[in-house]
C-alpha cells in the first residue's frame, strides 16, 4: 500500500505542516510502511461482525443542562500569542484559506 | 426561456442551533453571541486548550431527539461522534465534534405545500455538532470570539427532492416552524440561529440522471437561499445551453452583488479525513428514551393545519398561517374557547385580518401583544351579535391593543354600543327626510341613488353607531310609502 509523493505532500497541507524534500521523502516510506502494517488487520474476516468505533464496552455519560461559571476571560486570553479588545487576535483569514 | 427546459435538483443542509441552557460538551452558558461580551461564555474546553474532555449535554440530545422525531426519522440506538478535521482560527481544536458515518437519525420526512397539495421532502440524516466561533475581519489581521464556540448544533440534510425555490421556500419556512414549535430552536434567523447551505444542479427536463451539482455555503436568510438558488438554476441553465459543462465547486453568495462565487480555496478543505472521536463513547439512545420524548412531543404544525380545515372549516391559506406558528395557534384556540358560540372562520378572520395588521404595523410578535384572547374572542362574538358595529369593533380592538383591557369596557367607556332599536333609527330617518325635502323629492322623481346619500345623512345622524341593516330596511320602507303616498307639496 504504497503512498505516492503527491499524496504526503497532501496530508502534509491539510495538517499545516511544512516538509523539507528529504522529509517527504522520508514520510513516503515511513506512512507506506505503516499502512502496509495496518493492511494486515484488513486480512481478517471481519463480514460477521458490526463496525466497532471503540472496543470498551463505554456509554457517553450525559451531563444535566445546567450551566456554570467560566474562567475569568484574562485567563483564558493569557495564552494567546495576540488579544485586542478581549478578542483573540490572529492572521488575517478573509475567506481564501493560507 | 432557458429555466423551462431544465429541471432544478435541490438539497438542503440546515445548521439549527439548540436552545438549550449550556453548551454541548461543556458547562458554559448559551449566550445571544450577537450581543454578549467577547469570550465571556468560553472555558478552557470551548477554546479547545489542551488536556481537556468533552461531556455531552443530555438536553441537547433531547432537543435533537425531538426533531428527529417529529421529522419521523428512525433513531440509532447508538450513534457516534467523529472528529472533521479543518483548520479555521474560528475552530479552536482544529477539529469540529460531529457525527460522520453513525448519525442520531436518518430516513424521515417533512411535509410542504407549495399551493399544489401537500408533498413531502425525505429528510437523509439528523446529527449533533458544536457550533464554531465567530471571526471579525479587520485590515491585516482578524479578531475571534468563542462565545458561539460549542453551542450544540443540530444539521438537518435533506433529500435532493426539491425542485424550485417555491419547494426550498416551503421546506425552509415549514422546518423553522417545526424548530419553534418543539421550542428548541427561537427562528430568530438575524441572530444567525439558523443557517442553510444548498446543493444545486440542473438536468435537461425529463432525464433522470443527476448534473454536476455545486454547493452554496453560508446562506444566512429566506432571502439569500432563494435569490442565490434562483442564481444558481439560471447560471447552469446557461451553462448548459451553451454547450458547457457546471464545475462541481463551493460557492458563496455576494448579497450586495446578487450572484453567486467561486470559493476554491474551501475545496482541499473538503478533506476532512474525519474519524471517531475518541474522547467521546459511543452515544446510546434507548428506545425508552426516545419514546417518552415521542410521546410528549406537540401536536406538530401539519397535523394542527389538517385538524384546522376539517374542525374549523378554514381555507388552506387560513389554516396555514393561523399555524405557522404555535403561539398564534394557541391564541386563536383560546379565542374560541373565549367564545364558543362565534363562527371560527370569523375568529380566523379577525386574527390574520385585523389583529395582524396591528401586529404588523407595530412590528411584534403575539406573545408581546396586549389583546388577550379572551378579549379577541369576546370582540368578535360582541360583532357578530350586532352589539357593536364591525367598525367600532375594530376602533375597540386598536384601542385595547395599545392599551389592554376588555372590549365591554371600551364599548362603555367610549358609547359605541350599536344602536339597533327600530323604533329609535326610524325617528333619525323621519328626520333626516324632514330635513332635505329635495333630494327626498329628487328620488321620488327617479333618481335612486339618492338613496345611498340618505342612507348617509342617517348614520350620520347616528355618529355612525346605527346598525346599517336596520336603517336600510327602515329607510327602504319609509321611502316606499311615501312613492305611495307621495307628500303634498
Amino acid at each position: 500500500m504504497a503512498l505516492t509523493l503527491e499524496e504526503v505532500r497532501h496530508i502534509a497541507r491539510l495538517a499545516r505542516l511544512r516538509l523539507t524534500p528529504e522529509e517527504e521523502q522520508r514520510y513516503t516510506e515511513q506512512l507506506s510502511a505503516i499502512l502496509d502494517y495496518a493492511a494486515r488487520l484488513q486480512q481478517v474476516d471481519t463480514s460477521q461482525i458490526p463496525p466497532t468505533a471503540t472496543v470498551l464496552p463505554l456509554r457517553a455519560p450525559l451531563r444535566p443542562d445546567e450551566p456554570r461559571p467560566c474562567p475569568p476571560r484574562e485567563r483564558l486570553l493569557a495564552n494567546a500569542a495576540q488579544q485586542q479588545a478581549g478578542m483573540f487576535r490572529v492572521p488575517p483569514v478573509l475567506d481564501q484559506e493560507p | 426561456m432557458t429555466a423551462s427546459t431544465y429541471e432544478a435538483v435541490i438539497g438542503l443542509e440546515v445548521h439549527a442551533e439548540l436552545l438549550t441552557r449550556s453548551k454541548m460538551f461543556c458547562g458554559c452558558p448559551v449566550v445571544d453571541s450577537t450581543q454578549a461580551e467577547p469570550n465571556t461564555a468560553v472555558c478552557e474546553i470551548c477554546t479547545g486548550m489542551p488536556g481537556t474532555l468533552p461531556v455531552i449535554n443530555q438536553r441537547a440530545v433531547e432537543y435533537a431527539l425531538r426533531v428527529a422525531l417529529a421529522l419521523r426519522c428512525q433513531v440509532a440506538e447508538t450513534s457516534v461522534f467523529a472528529r472533521k478535521n479543518y483548520f479555521y482560527p474560528d475552530l479552536p481544536k482544529g477539529y469540529q465534534i460531529s457525527q460522520y458515518e453513525l448519525p442520531l437519525a436518518q430516513q424521515g420526512w417533512l411535509s410542504i405545500d407549495v399551493g399544489s397539495g401537500e408533498q413531502r421532502v425525505r429528510v437523509r440524516r439528523v446529527h449533533l455538532e458544536e457550533d464554531t466561533g465567530k471571526l471579525f475581519h479587520r485590515e491585516g489581521y482578524s479578531l475571534v470570539d468563542y462565545n458561539r464556540s460549542g453551542v450544540p448544533l443540530l444539521e438537518i440534510v435533506s433529500e435532493p427532492d426539491m425542485h424550485s425555490v417555491e419547494e426550498v421556500k416551503a421546506y425552509a419556512t415549514a422546518l423553522r416552524s417545526l424548530l419553534r414549535y418543539l421550542e428548541v430552536n427561537s427562528g430568530d434567523m438575524e441572530k444567525g440561529v439558523i443557517r442553510f447551505e444548498a446543493n444545486v444542479s440542473v438536468r435537461p427536463s425529463g432525464s433522470e440522471t443527476l448534473g454536476t451539482r455545486t454547493e452554496i455555503k453560508n446562506l444566512n436568510s429566506f432571502r439569500a437561499l432563494v435569490r442565490s438558488i434562483a442564481f444558481e438554476i439560471e447560471r447552469q441553465s446557461r451553462l448548459l445551453d451553451a454547450g458547457k459543462t457546471v464545475v462541481q465547486e463551493t460557492l458563496g453568495w455576494d448579497e450586495v452583488r446578487g450572484v453567486t462565487l467561486s470559493q476554491r480555496s474551501k475545496e482541499e478543505a473538503h478533506d476532512y479525513r474525519y474519524f471517531p472521536e475518541p474522547d467521546l463513547p459511543p452515544l446510546h439512545v434507548s428506545a425508552e428514551w426516545a419514546e417518552r420524548v415521542r410521546a410528549e412531543l406537540p401536536e406538530l404544525p401539519d397535523a394542527r393545519r389538517a385538524r384546522f380545515r376539517e374542525r374549523y372549516r378554514l381555507t388552506p391559506y387560513v389554516a396555514s398561517i393561523l399555524t405557522a406558528e404555535r403561539a398564534i395557534a394557541d391564541f386563536y384556540e383560546d379565542a374560541l374557547a373565549a367564545a364558543p358560540q362565534v363562527s371560527p372562520e370569523k375568529t380566523a378572520n379577525w386574527i390574520s385580518g385585523e389583529l395582524f395588521a396591528l401586529l404588523n404595523q407595530a412590528a411584534l410578535d403575539i406573545d408581546a401583544c396586549r389583546v388577550t384572547p379572551r378579549a379577541l374572542g369576546e370582540l368578535v362574538s360582541m360583532v357578530e351579535s350586532g352589539e357593536i358595529s364591525a367598525a367600532s369593533g375594530k376602533a375597540v380592538l386598536a384601542e385595547i391593543f395599545q392599551a389592554g383591557g376588555r372590549p365591554q369596557d371600551v364599548v362603555r367607556a367610549r358609547g359605541l354600543a350599536q344602536l339597533n332599536d327600530p323604533q329609535e333609527i326610524e325617528r333619525l330617518v323621519e328626520r333626516v327626510l324632514q330635513e332635505n325635502p329635495q333630494q327626498v323629492q329628487q328620488y321620488l322623481d327617479g333618481k335612486e341613488t339618492v338613496s345611498q346619500w340618505l342612507f348617509g345623512q342617517v348614520m350620520r345622524a347616528a355618529r355612525g353607531r346605527a346598525n346599517p341593516r336596520v336603517i336600510r330596511e327602515v329607510l327602504e320602507r319609509a321611502l316606499r310609502s311615501m312613492e305611495e303616498n307621495p307628500p303634498t307639496a
